[in-house]
């Protein structure tokens, strides 16, 4: 059961990923990335991380992809050219990074596996998800907490300072 | 756990590589940046894998963070774009090539 469930969550992740890059219309893609946001989350419930399944409902689906939405409709876009002319170079990249990656799975699974079961030692999860993340964040990644809240303040700077009129036009 | 975690190493491979295929084949910056998306989830799904596996709540917290940069990024490309389109009113990725020589 719990094969098939993954199976049917990979297939439509992939299948919708492969539709974001390969629709002409950046709409599309923007909803093609939706459905794929919905799935891994989905994806994530089954590995038990519910707090995460729903953050990323809330922020991907909800802010991100709206912000997108925004600003394709802002931009007013002509039609354009397809792909750029590296595409065969792109595609053939990509098939061997993919064929890179699953060889080392292959061949790394039997210790990678080994090493893994000698060091996990599993925390009884007694409390709710959400409740042991926030105690983590809390006490062990303090400080990155607060970094990150540093990050989100200087993005929320520079994306008013780029927006303002001035910055990129042709002085003349 | 009854689905082995090479699944989702090889599954967060896949997506991973389309995302890379589409930063290097497409044209519209827009699209690009969704494609960095791709690539950021991908990533995620590996997080969240492992830290399920290990039974290790700390996969989760990244993932957290990896949120918070995957947002910071998204505000200040499409800033970026925009300011892109005001200067040159197209968003090809052709067009610009002052860095370029």
């Amino acid at each position: 059961m719990e094969t098939f469930v993954f199976f049917y969550f990979a297939s439509i992740i992939v299948v919708t990923a492969g539709l974001v890059v390969a629709l002409k219309n950046p709409v599309y893609s923007a909803l093609a990335l939706l459905v794929m946001f919905f799935h891994v989350a989905g994806l994530f419930v089954t590995l038990h991380a519910e707090f995460l399944a729903i953050i990323q409902i809330l922020v991907y689906a909800g802010a991100i992809l709206v912000l997108y939405l925004f600003v394709v409709m802002l931009l007013n876009l002509k039609r354009e050219e397809h792909f750029h002319s590296q595409l065969i170079v792109g595609l053939f990249l990509g098939c061997v990074l993919f064929a890179e990656a699953v060889l080392l799975v292959l061949k790394g699974e039997t210790t990678l596996g080994n090493n893994l079961a000698a060091s996990a030692a599993p925390i009884e999860l007694t409390r709710g998800n959400t409740e042991s993340i926030g105690e983590l964040l809390y006490s062990t990644y303090l400080f990155p907490f607060e970094v990150a809240s540093l990050i989100l303040l200087v993005a929320m700077v520079g994306a008013v300072i780029l927006t303002k009129k001035g910055i990129l036009e042709v002085k003349s | 756990m009854d689905v082995p975690v090479s699944y989702y190493v090889v599954l967060s491979g896949i997506v991973f590589s389309i995302g890379l295929v589409g930063v290097l084949i497409r044209r519209n910056i827009i699209i690009i940046l969704l494609s960095v998306e791709l690539m950021l989830n991908a990533t995620n799904i590996n997080f969240v894998a492992f830290s399920s596996y290990l039974g290790n709540l700390s996969g989760q917290v990244f993932v957290f963070f990896a949120l918070t940069v995957a947002a910071a990024e998204v505000a200040v490309g499409l800033a970026i774009i925009i300011a892109l389109y005001r200067h040159s009113e197209s968003i090809n990725i052709d067009d610009f090539r002052l860095l370029k020589w």
